[in-house]
Order: C-alpha cells, then sequence, then structure tokens
C-alpha cells in the first residue's frame, strides 16, 4: 500500500472544473484538499456601479442549473434594502418558480448524475440501457420543471421574468393547466423514484456535521425562514455576517466559508431535511420512513434519498400553489431606491445562498456579497473525503478512487458557482 | 414526412458558438410550412424532448477546430461516428453526443437525424463571429433549407453531400 499515486485527471457528472489531492501518509489519510483553480469569475466587482434593479438578471448568470435561486436570494436583499415586503400571490408565484428549479436540478443529479455511482455504471447513458423507466421518469420530472420556468421565467435557463418587487408579468390561471396536468403525472414519477433510490447499496459513514438551513414557521423552506443550526444556532438572515466568514485557502479560487466559532458545516439536503423533516406533509414523512429516513440524515451517500423525498415535495407544493392561485392585482409591488443595506438567503437545491448589498441614494450598488451553497459546504467535502477515504483505505486503488469521486458527488457540486471542478489525484506514501 | 424540426444550438453572445442560431434566423421563410425551427442553448439533455414526435430533425452546432474557421461537417447522427478531435462546442455536463447516446439507449431518436458542425476560430463571451463562419452559416442555411423541402415533399432520406 505504500508509496501508491491514484489521479483522475477529470471528474464526471459534475458542473465545471476543478481538482482535489488526497495524501494518505503510512495507512492513514492525512489530508484532502479541493483545489478549485478557475479563475475568479468576480460577479461581486460587477455588480457594483450597477442599477439595484440589475441584479436579478446578472446573479442569474452566475450558474445555469440554479439561476432562480441567485433571482430569488438578489431580489430578497434588494427589497429587504428597499423597505418592501412581497407577499400573498406574488410571493407563492416565486415560490412555484423555485419549485420548478427544484424539480429539473434534483430530477438530474438523482437520475443521470447521481444515481450510476450506486449501480456500477460510468455514467447515465450506459445505465439508460437497463434502467429506461427511471431514466425516463427522471427526464420527464426534468421537463417539468423547465416547463414551470418557461411559464414564469419566460425561458428555462437564466429567466428574464423576475424583477425586485415581483415579476414583469404574471401569467392567468389557465395557463397552468397544461402543466398542472403534468405535475400530477410527476408526482407518480417523483415517487417511483424516491422508491427507486431508497433499494439502492449505500456504503455505511455517519458525519458529525453541524447542519445549516433555512426554518420556516409553517413551510419547508425554499424560500423564506430563519437560519437555524443542529448545535443551536437561530438568527435572523441579516445577522449572517455576525455568524458567517469567507476565508481565502491557498488551494482554491473559491472562498471557503466557516462558521466563525466552530468552523465547517453542512448546507443542502441533508441539513435541510434534518432541520424541517416536520414540516413536511404527514404523508411524505411516512413515506420517507417507509423508504429507509429517519427524522434526520448523517450518512452523505443517503442524500440522494433525501433528494428524491424533496423532488416528491416540490412537485406536491407546486401543484398546491397552482391549486391556489389567483392572478395579484398588480404584477409587482413599486420600488423606490433609496440608501440602505439588505441580505436576502434562499435555500438553493444545493443549499442556502446569502446575498448582501449596500446601495447608493439612487439605488446604485456600492457593495455586493454572494457566497453559494458549494463554497459553504467545500470543507466538509474535505472532511467527508478524509472519512471516505479512512473507511475504504485498504481497498484497491480504483476503487478508492470511484469511492472519492461518489463522495464529492452526494454534494451535487455547482463549481460553476462556486467556481469550477475536478481532478483527484491520491497520493500514497 | 411530419415532425420537421430544426435546431440551432449556441449562444449568440460568444463568438462562433452563435452559429447554430444564426442559422436558424436565416432560416426563417425559407422552410415549408410546418417545419419547427428553434434554437437550444445550454444543457443538451433537453434536445430529447425537443424531438420527441418529429421523424426529421437536423442539428446545427458550433464545433471545435480541426480543419479551420468555417468548415462545413455534415454528419448523419444515426450512422455515423464523430470525425476524430472534432467535438461540438458545449461547456455543460451534457453535449449532443450526450444526448443522442441517451437518446439511442431509450429508444428515443428520430427516424433521421442529420448535424452540420461549423469549426469555429473563438468562443469568447462578446467575440464577433468570425467572417469565415458567417459566410459558412449562409452556406448551412441554404443547406438546411433544401434538407426541409426534400423532406417535406417525401423523398427518402437527406442528402449525403459533403
Amino acid at each position: 500500500m505504500a508509496n501508491r499515486t491514484i489521479r483522475v485527471d477529470y471528474l464526471a457528472r459534475v458542473e465545471g472544473e476543478g481538482a482535489l489531492d488526497l495524501r494518505i501518509q503510512n495507512g492513514r489519510v492525512t489530508s484532502a484538499r479541493l483545489k478549485i483553480f478557475e479563475p475568479p469569475r468576480l460577479f461581486e466587482a460587477l455588480l457594483r456601479g450597477r442599477g439595484f434593479a440589475e441584479a436579478p438578471d446578472i446573479t442569474a448568470r452566475i450558474c445555469g442549473i440554479c439561476p432562480v435561486a441567485y433571482q430569488m436570494s438578489a431580489v430578497h436583499a434588494m427589497e429587504d434594502a428597499l423597505g418592501i415586503t412581497v407577499g400573498g400571490q406574488l410571493r407563492a408565484l416565486r415560490r412555484l418558480l423555485y419549485c420548478g428549479e427544484w424539480i429539473e436540478s434534483h430530477a438530474l443529479h438523482i437520475v443521470m448524475l447521481h444515481a450510476p455511482d450506486f449501480l456500477g455504471y460510468p455514467d447515465g447513458i450506459q445505465m439508460a440501457r437497463d434502467h429506461g423507466s427511471a431514466v425516463r421518469g427522471g427526464l420527464a420530472l426534468k421537463k417539468v420543471g423547465n416547463e414551470l420556468l418557461r411559464l414564469l421565467g419566460g425561458r428555462e435557463i437564466h429567466p428574464v421574468n423576475v424583477r425586485v418587487g415581483g415579476f414583469y408579468r404574471v401569467p392567468s390561471r389557465a395557463a397552468f393547466g397544461p402543466v398542472a396536468e403534468a405535475l400530477k403525472q410527476a408526482r407518480d414519477l417523483a415517487v417511483a423514484t424516491l422508491r427507486w433510490v431508497a433499494q439502492f447499496p449505500f456504503p455505511e459513514l455517519e458525519r458529525d456535521y453541524e447542519f445549516v438551513a433555512m426554518r420556516h414557521p409553517d413551510e419547508y423552506p425554499i424560500d423564506e425562514g430563519r437560519i437555524v443550526s443542529s448545535r443551536g444556532l437561530d438568527i435572523a438572515v441579516a445577522d449572517y455576517p455576525s455568524e458567517f466568514e469567507e476565508r481565502h485557502v491557498a488551494h482554491s479560487t473559491a472562498l471557503h466559508s466557516v462558521l466563525k466559532q466552530r468552523g465547517s458545516y453542512l448546507v443542502g439536503p441533508l441539513a435541510r431535511y434534518s432541520l424541517n423533516a416536520d414540516r413536511l406533509p404527514a404523508e411524505l414523512r411516512a413515506l420517507a420512513a417507509e423508504c429507509g429516513l429517519g427524522p434526520t440524515c448523517r450518512n452523505p451517500f443517503r442524500s440522494i434519498i433525501v433528494r428524491a423525498v424533496e423532488l416528491v415535495y416540490v412537485v406536491e407544493e407546486a401543484l398546491r400553489l397552482i391549486a391556489a392561485y389567483e392572478p395579484p392585482d398588480a404584477p409587482f409591488v413599486p420600488v423606490e431606491p433609496r440608501a440602505g443595506i439588505g441580505h436576502g438567503c434562499t435555500e438553493a437545491p444545493r443549499g442556502i445562498l446569502y446575498h448582501r448589498y449596500v446601495l447608493a441614494e439612487d439605488g446604485t450598488i456600492r457593495e455586493a456579497c454572494i457566497v453559494p451553497p458549494t463554497s459553504q459546504n467545500q470543507l466538509s467535502i474535505e472532511e467527508d473525503l478524509c472519512a471516505v477515504a479512512t473507511d475504504a483505505i485498504d481497498l484497491p486503488d480504483n476503487a478508492l478512487r470511484d469511492r472519492c469521486e461518489q463522495a464529492i458527488r452526494n454534494y451535487d457540486p455547482c463549481i460553476s458557482c462556486a467556481c469550477h471542478f475536478l481532478r483527484l489525484a491520491v497520493h500514497r506514501e | 414526412m411530419t415532425g420537421l424540426l430544426v435546431i440551432g444550438i449556441g449562444n449568440l453572445d460568444c463568438g462562433d458558438d452563435a452559429a447554430g442560431p444564426l442559422v436558424a434566423r436565416r432560416l426563417a421563410g425559407r422552410v415549408p410550412p410546418g417545419v419547427t425551427i428553434q434554437v437550444r442553448t445550454g444543457d443538451m439533455i433537453g434536445l430529447i424532448e425537443d424531438w420527441t414526435g418529429c421523424d426529421g430533425v437536423v442539428l446545427v452546432d458550433a464545433a471545435a477546430p480541426v480543419g479551420g474557421p468555417g468548415v462545413i461537417h455534415h454528419l448523419d447522427l444515426l450512422r455515423d461516428e464523430l470525425p476524430p478531435g472534432l467535438s461540438f462546442a458545449s461547456t455543460h455536463v451534457f453535449g449532443v453526443a450526450d444526448a443522442v447516446g441517451l437518446a439511442r439507449a431509450l429508444g428515443q431518436l428520430p427516424r433521421h437525424l442529420i448535424a452540420y458542425a461549423i469549426e469555429g476560430a473563438t468562443f469568447e463571451p462578446g467575440a464577433p463571429v468570425s467572417p469565415a463562419v458567417a459566410e459558412a452559416v449562409e452556406a448551412v442555411a441554404t443547406r438546411v433549407a433544401a434538407d426541409m423541402h426534400r423532406l417535406a415533399t417525401g423523398l427518402a432520406g437527406l442528402p449525403l453531400a459533403r
């Protein structure tokens, strides 16, 4: 086992590029470093000097997979700075748009990017030959999510219909007819997907994460709530900077976000579910239990089951929101520029996404700060890698490499947001 | 033949990656009634849903340079392998080849699936389309329009001129 090096030049089924160095000395994992080497994308600097109303469209360009998350956190932060509240059906439409993004993002990751790991296929295309029904279901689910984005956002990637205060235009009730019918079928597909992934073989691993997610008094968190953790954190969104900070590390062009008092933490489906399982409908909680999930889940490999539970939830939530929809009197709340500081945080499919803006009197952006979920999870990914490699240290090199890649894909990392991803090298000494 | 579709693939704001959408734009008014023309950017996995229910599909995309900017490749994607070194320009997880492979595995390929790949020189955001590619765009638009007329009038198969 001594003096071995395992190298993967390019890790598939993640968005973007980067590298990971795993060092093993005398049979012990000594470090796992996520090396993100994409050039910084400088969006925060790009936003300075632009008008407040431009933020949702500019920040949507950060990610082709979760543009709605960027738009939602941006508009919430701007509305906080400008002293307006968006409620009623406008808020419901925002949540519905967000449901569309969760559906397409979760369906794609579960079926095409993550499932092949558990079933022993090199990719989703090879897997489709033997699991055609599951793949067709995943694609159909993704299509429904796309339809919601097209209907509410104007197009499925980088939607253009979101503005500070609401939307540029809102749909009629009748416009939801076809997508509502598709969602009814999608609900069955999502349940089938959940039952399918629940049968996968899962490596045994329990991690002592500090979960961080949003929490709402009544709802499973997507677009509103306080920020809470499994170790007692319970803060308003505006207090995010006092509890969290971003640190530069030499081996990554993406900043690492940490809790100032305690270091690494986990955001995303495991955290969201473990802190909010009681906010899911009772029927879905029962289904989750039937699929082997307790009220918390600390095995990162089982995140695929949690995503599938969330997939069922957002399909049902979308149907609920459509059934209750009445077109609002106006598509947006009027907005007047003023000087201010605003904070926004929403639950992107991969975890909380925080925005902060400082505005001048005329609404010009003076400062911008954006903390994407993958940046927040980088330390946890490195710690998972240490734990996974330690447990699997006696595996042959190829199997160890595969297990490490699978552990990274547990996070559905979006390096387009944090920068990009991933080459993997294992050094044994 | 029913269900004819042309998909221009690419980003209008990224230099020669605009080739596909520009061909789609040039086809307006030059194809028979009932032929659908659309543009797709980003993730190509959606191609499968785009062509569901279509018998004849033509894709037009930019390709990484092999021979030189503006070189046109004509491929029967149900039969041909991609020429060595030629790849469709994509920054996303799933590209055109992945979508075709997945559709093949799922039995969801159209009866005719043709691609025109136009080799590009630069794909930088904000860059203009290079002159050789702009010239190739018109040539490909003419060929795709002819393909669509032949298919719409029921002539078997698509031309294989290269």
